[in-house]
């Protein structure tokens, strides 16, 4: 039997008046990783706002292990997140940042709270740059140190936008990597907004490709199989990096 | 020539550019449509001629008739002249004409293709002049929206502040004394210079006038009670709010649009809670900290002045500030400073989170806090002052 840890019910998302997408349902699997595709402006990062309860939405319903996010009051988060930018606190060291959750969520000691941060920064390649502030670091080291932050209070579940936009492939690559070795070891569920498609290919378990035009889901599967195997000239162009005419 | 003068230096870069390279002609064919025979290189160049020339031909086609741009005898086109002509053809199709862009050879056709010079014209949107009600109608829901948002913010605040009152441990203490030194200590040099200097003007202003009577000594009680309870905690509030309350907007507005404040709520934090409670608690404590100062450097510029210019000791200028000046007088400062303290973190932090719109909006809202702000100490100092008239303090 299925264990679906995110249930989206019918789910129109926009804003002033714009709908993104309308009527879109779709669910995630424990232990997943889960991409959520399409072309730019087409909703992904607003669908992930929704799914972590930063929007309300026109319509429709998210539920997480049955919980609605958007319902959710002050307390420990049952899921991590990392933003495009990091959204890492400027004003805060690298430390700091990391340290945050546990310091407000938890009665660790502060050697333990240390122990913790140090690991994870660690753990993301961030070792020794602990007394940093954002402003130091670069795109890929804040993204790093914002999967550190999502990670640590141990979430089951992780949601990453963008997790490659705008680094070196080398970098881009490690990252990956990283997300793999959460999925694989932790059993981390990981939902991943993305149109970067060698980081898909190599991450991705499932995904849905959400399209602008018709403000729906077009595809939905394991994206090796969609690449391949799609008859959908928006998702072949999408896959083949091919303009749409020439799909058709 | 002098070098960096804009005109001089076109002037010269036309004259290497060289006469333009194309000719128009107008001509019709066997069936008697209108069209305009191009010829030659038309280039971004002379784009300026080019757009002259087409304007003088087109203006006098009328709706239904044809006038297509025939480009057999183009020998090569640019961009920025591919972009005139399917203008042309856009606003002439849009006028009732028909315009095409026909016998391009293959070379140039791809270039009309990617200029989409070769689809249909879609129909244009008017765009009707907003009216002076419209504006006035905008306008006023503008206002409404932002009354129902500080409305809002004020309510959502009172619910924080109860959370925390229930559970102290939900409330970001850590920020508390960062941002009272933050917004205190650090303040205290410039409210003292800036009160002891208001002290000392006005005793300058008015020591003359009450010479004049020989009620020189009454100075004393002027700029006492003029300073403990309107010029300190009006002046020092003033300074704050350009100081603390516009770092607080910014600082909140660079967080809102750099998403940290998403992150903090992702986090199981309440911005609220977390930020902007703190800076409302820091500035209550020690604004009327500040004023205490303020009232002391405010007096020492009036005792400066009436021992140094008017026949006045210092025991009897201290004496006289003594008998006029009480405890409630000092009092009715002190809470005004502190309800000023509440207002200047609430506005700011209010239009802080309310920030969209990245660098500019940040800008915007900055100027809003501190204007709105300015406005509300002004408002709250006239209501507390005839709150404590009606109280029976005169």
């Amino acid at each position: 039997m299925n264990d679906v840890l995110i249930r989206v019910e019918d789910l129109t998302i926009g804003w002033d008046g714009v709908v993104l997408q309308a009527g879109v349902s779709f669910e995630v699997e424990r232990g997943d990783i889960f991409v959520l595709l399409g072309s730019s402006g087409c909703g992904k990062s607003t669908m992930m706002r929704h799914m972590v309860g930063l929007e309300n939405p026109i319509s429709g319903r998210v539920m997480i292990a049955g919980h609605d996010p958007s319902k959710r009051d002050v307390g420990a988060p049952p899921f991590g997140v990392m933003f495009q930018s990091g959204a890492l606190l400027a004003s805060m060291t690298l430390w700091e940042n990391v340290a945050l959750p546990l310091q407000g969520w938890t009665d660790l000691p502060p050697d333990a709270i240390d122990a913790i941060v140090q690991a994870k920064l660690r753990l993301v390649g961030l070792q020794g740059t602990a007394a940093q502030m954002p402003s130091e670091l670069s795109g890929g080291m804040k993204k790093r140190a914002a999967i550190a932050r999502a990670m640590v209070l141990e979430p089951a579940l992780i949601f990453l936008d963008e997790p490659s936009a705008g680094l070196d492939p080398v970098t881009a690559a490690e990252l990956d990597r990283l997300i793999l070795g959460l999925n694989d070891n932790l059993g981390l569920t990981v939902v991943v907004v993305s149109h970067d498609l060698e980081s898909i290919a190599t991450i991705g378990k499932h995904c849905i490709m959400l399209d602008r035009e018709s403000k729906s889901i077009i595809a939905a599967g394991d994206p090796r199989e969609l690449s391949k195997r799609s008859d959908d000239p928006r998702v072949r162009s999408f896959f083949h990096r091919e303009p749409l005419e020439a799909a058709r | 020539m002098r070098a960096g003068d804009p005109a001089r230096s076109l002037a010269a870069f036309r004259r290497t550019l060289g006469a333009p390279r194309f000719e128009l002609e107008p001509a019709r064919d066997a069936e008697g449509r209108g069209r305009l025979m191009l010829r030659g290189r038309l280039a971004f160049s002379h784009a300026a001629a080019l757009w002259r020339e087409l304007r003088k031909h087109s203006m006098g086609v009328q709706r239904g008739q044809t006038f297509d741009l025939d480009m057999a005898g183009v020998e090569s086109i640019d961009g920025g002249a591919m972009a005139l002509l399917t203008h042309l053809r856009a606003e002439l199709q849009q006028r009732g004409v028909g315009c095409e862009l026909v016998h391009a050879a293959d070379s140039v056709q791809q270039l009309v293709h990617m200029y989409s010079g070769d689809v249909a014209v879609g129909r244009r949107k008017r765009r009707r002049p907003i009216g002076t009600l419209d504006q006035l109608g905008r306008a006023t829901m503008g206002i409404v929206h932002e009354v129902q948002l500080v409305l809002a913010f004020l309510g959502q605040v009172t619910v924080a502040g109860l959370a925390v009152v229930r559970a102290p441990g939900t409330a970001n203490w850590r920020e508390l004394t960062p941002t009272m030194e933050r917004v205190g200590a650090d303040a205290t040099p410039i409210v003292v210079l800036i009160n002891f200097l208001v002290g000392l003007v006005t005793a300058l202003q008015s020591a003359p006038q009450l010479e004049r009577f020989g009620a020189s000594i009454f100075l004393a009680d002027l700029i006492g009670l003029a300073t403990v309870r309107e010029l300190g905690p009006l002046m020092t509030a003033i300074i704050v709010c350009g100081r603390s309350g516009a770092a607080f907007a910014a600082e909140l507005g660079s967080m809102k649009v750099n998403e940290e404040i998403d992150a903090l709520r992702t986090m199981g934090f309440a911005p609220l809670r977390f930020l902007v409670l703190p800076r409302a608690l820091a500035l209550m404590a020690v604004m009327p900290l500040l004023t205490l100062i303020a009232d002391a450097m405010g007096m020492l510029g009036g005792f400066t002045i009436a021992t140094l210019t008017l026949d006045i000791t210092p025991i009897g200028y201290l004496n006289e500030t003594q008998k006029a000046v009480g405890l409630d007088d000092v009092m009715q400062g002190l809470v005004k400073s502190s309800m000023f303290g509440l207002a200047i973190a609430l506005i700011s932090c209010q239009q802080g989170l309310a920030t969209t719109g990245g660098a500019e909006g940040v800008g915007r809202r900055t100027t809003a806090a501190v204007v709105t702000t300015l406005f509300s100490l002004i408002l709250i100092d006239a209501a507390a002052t005839i709150f404590f008239r009606g109280l029976g303090y005169e």
